[in-house]
């Protein structure tokens, strides 16, 4: 079967890159199609990467706390680039504190964020639900 | 003695350079007027006439031209995203000579076909998507190129998944096809595509632009003349297995409707913390200006620079500063005579020097994160180059290229911007450049040689 296209980085001015070489390589292993953006990834950089090599799912990482601030308005930007329906995941420490992840969450999709990951979540948990989300059959 | 001539059909003049190519000696230089309209042959003999003045009768082993006439080699091309293979698809045009009139970004519309149709260019480049990426915008595209009424040749350098589809669907045209100018995201792949745009040229584009009238003259490697530019500043920079090169060098060269800038560097970071950003930079680049320019572009440079800025470095009025442009603009083959027209002249030339210059190079941002300051670089930092090749007749005829060289370098005001911290100037004083590219196909050796002593006698140390 085809590989799936995932194109993946650490949004904003975050500079944490360790998380997102693990995620390279697991996605990688996986028997993804990976396409690493790295750190301090705008907006735009994600979808003009996600048109250019016809994406099947965003992964946005941020570890610093802005995480809230920088993915505002990610799903319309994709919306209003013809990347209608693909698929939008965001883990880390996305939000500032100690907040219930069920709250988190729920803010996290009213964004148009298919599904979001607390911290600590392993790669392997991603994987699974990528396999889910794409129809990919083991 | 192995006399060898090297034949520049520029836009608007014919320049011929006579060169021992066993001895590694430039023997002449002469200029005359282009006749493409009529049989480019005329203009050829006129230069060669005045050249054999200076030098006495000459046998030619060999002869080799290079050309811009008739407009150059006049390309358009479609991409996908505007920073990625739209940005790519430009890249490879103007690293191979071209005339890049406009790069179309997405889908094209009616109105894009339309003006494609109109502008006719000689070649047009189709790509976007990476390898296995998107196809639905190249699709599209040739559908829209195969519905346009025009002959000219097509070059498809995108997604591979969709040559095959493209390729039917311009099943009518003259199609060639490449590898992909950015297969993998992020990556540059510039150099397949650029040696198919060469023989293309070679093969249609001489042809209908009445250069092969001279051909029975010429032995061979037509190219298009920025091409050679980039070969003979290559050859400069990196040198020959038995001679050395004078290292990372930025060439500019300011005509009357285009300024082109050219690096041969890899414009790395200094810091290897800092981020990079945007595709890569190729080692050989050359960006070119259309509105800046010293008579067709002359209202660029002072939109750009502002006519204050403009008046006050030539020391006149406001008012005669706007008259002098207008002037300019309408008499594009003035050359200056008085002490105003010098001056407007010069600060002219300076300003064009900035803003080409600093559009070619790389800039610097300086962001904050939670780890502390960051760097973010796109483009290429010139900030270490040491060496500025100086070409174009509104730079090499005037006494003070020096100066105006010197708006090339890093501005305080500007900090931003990565451009060399200080630079010598080699002064291309006769015009032999192109020339020196053409003649390195075949004698690296002498065109290096020669190359190094003309520029560097008649150039300026830091």
């Amino acid at each position: 079967m085809e590989k799936k296209t995932l194109v993946i980085g650490v949004i904003g001015a975050d500079v944490h890159a360790v998380g997102n070489q693990i995620l390279y390589h697991a996605f990688t292993d996986a028997g993804f199609n990976v396409v690493n953006l790295g750190v301090m990834v705008s907006q735009e950089e994600f979808i003009n990467a996600a048109i250019e090599t016809n994406a099947d799912a965003i992964l946005v990482s941020s570890l610093y706390g802005q995480g809230e601030l920088d993915c505002r308005g990610l799903r319309e930007k994709c919306d209003e680039a013809g990347l209608t329906n693909i698929l939008l995941y965001v883990g880390g420490n996305i939000v500032i504190g100690k907040q219930p992840f069920d709250e988190v969450e729920k803010r996290f999709k009213a964004m148009g964020f298919d599904r979001s990951f607390p911290p600590g979540t392993p790669p392997e948990v991603d994987i699974d639900c990528l396999k889910k989300d794409l129809h990919i059959e083991d | 003695m192995r006399p060898v001539l090297l034949i520049d059909f520029g836009s608007t003049y014919t320049k011929v350079t006579a060169v021992d190519a066993d001895e590694g000696k430039l023997i002449g230089t002469a200029a005359s007027y282009t006749t493409v309209q009529t049989d480019i042959n005329n203009g050829l003999n006129d230069a060669l006439k005045k050249l054999e003045k200076v030098t006495g009768k000459l046998e030619f082993k060999e002869r080799y031209a290079a050309s811009s006439a008739a407009g150059g080699l006049r390309m358009l091309s479609s991409g996908l995203v505007p920073e990625l293979t739209s940005e790519a698809a430009k890249c490879a045009s103007l690293g191979a000579g071209a005339k890049v009139l406009k790069t179309y970004a997405f889908e094209l519309n009616e109105d894009d076909a339309e003006e494609i149709k109109r502008i006719n260019p000689d070649i047009f480049l189709l790509v976007g998507g990476t390898d296995g990426g998107n196809s639905a915008c190249i699709i599209h595209n040739a559908e829209v190129l195969a519905s346009i009424d025009r002959d000219f040749p097509i070059i498809i350098a995108g997604n591979r998944n969709a040559v095959y589809k493209c390729r039917k669907i311009l099943a009518e045209k003259e199609v060639h096809v490449c590898e992909n100018v950015m297969p993998k995201f992020g990556v540059l792949n510039i150099g397949p595509v650029q040696k198919v745009i060469r023989e293309v040229f070679l093969k249609n584009i001489i042809r209908a632009k009445g250069i092969t009238k001279a051909s029975e003259l010429i032995s061979g490697i037509m190219m298009p003349t920025p091409s050679a530019v980039m070969a003979a500043i290559k050859l400069l920079s990196e040198g020959t297995e038995k001679q050395s090169g004078i290292g990372e060098l930025i060439a500019v060269d300011v005509g009357g409707a285009t300024t082109d800038i050219y690096s041969v560097s890899d414009g790395m970071p200094d810091d290897p913390r800092t981020l990079l950003k945007g595709i890569p930079e190729p080692h050989i680049k050359r960006t070119v200006e259309g509105d800046i320019g010293m008579r067709y572009s002359i209202h660029g440079i002072v939109d750009s620079a502002g006519i204050d800025k403009i008046a006050g470095m030539a020391g006149l009025s406001r008012e005669r500063t706007a008259e002098l442009v207008d002037m300019l603009s309408k008499h594009t083959d003035m050359i200056p005579d008085s002490e105003e027209t010098l001056a407007l002249d010069e600060a002219l030339a300076s300003m064009a020097v900035r803003i080409a210059v600093t559009r070619h190079a790389g800039s610097i941002e300086e962001t904050y994160s939670m780890l502390g300051t960051t760097y973010v670089q796109t483009g290429k930092n010139l900030k270490n180059i040491r060496q500025i090749v100086i070409t174009g007749g509104s730079l090499i005829h005037t006494e003070h290229t020096r100066e105006i060289a010197s708006y090339a370098l890093y501005d305080k005001n500007n900090p931003t911007s990565l451009k060399p911290m200080r630079a010598n100037v080699l002064v291309d004083r006769k015009y032999i450049i192109a020339a020196m590219g053409l003649l390195s196909e075949h004698y690296p050796e002498a065109a290096l040689t020669i190359m190094k002593e003309e520029l560097i006698n008649n150039g300026f140390a830091e």
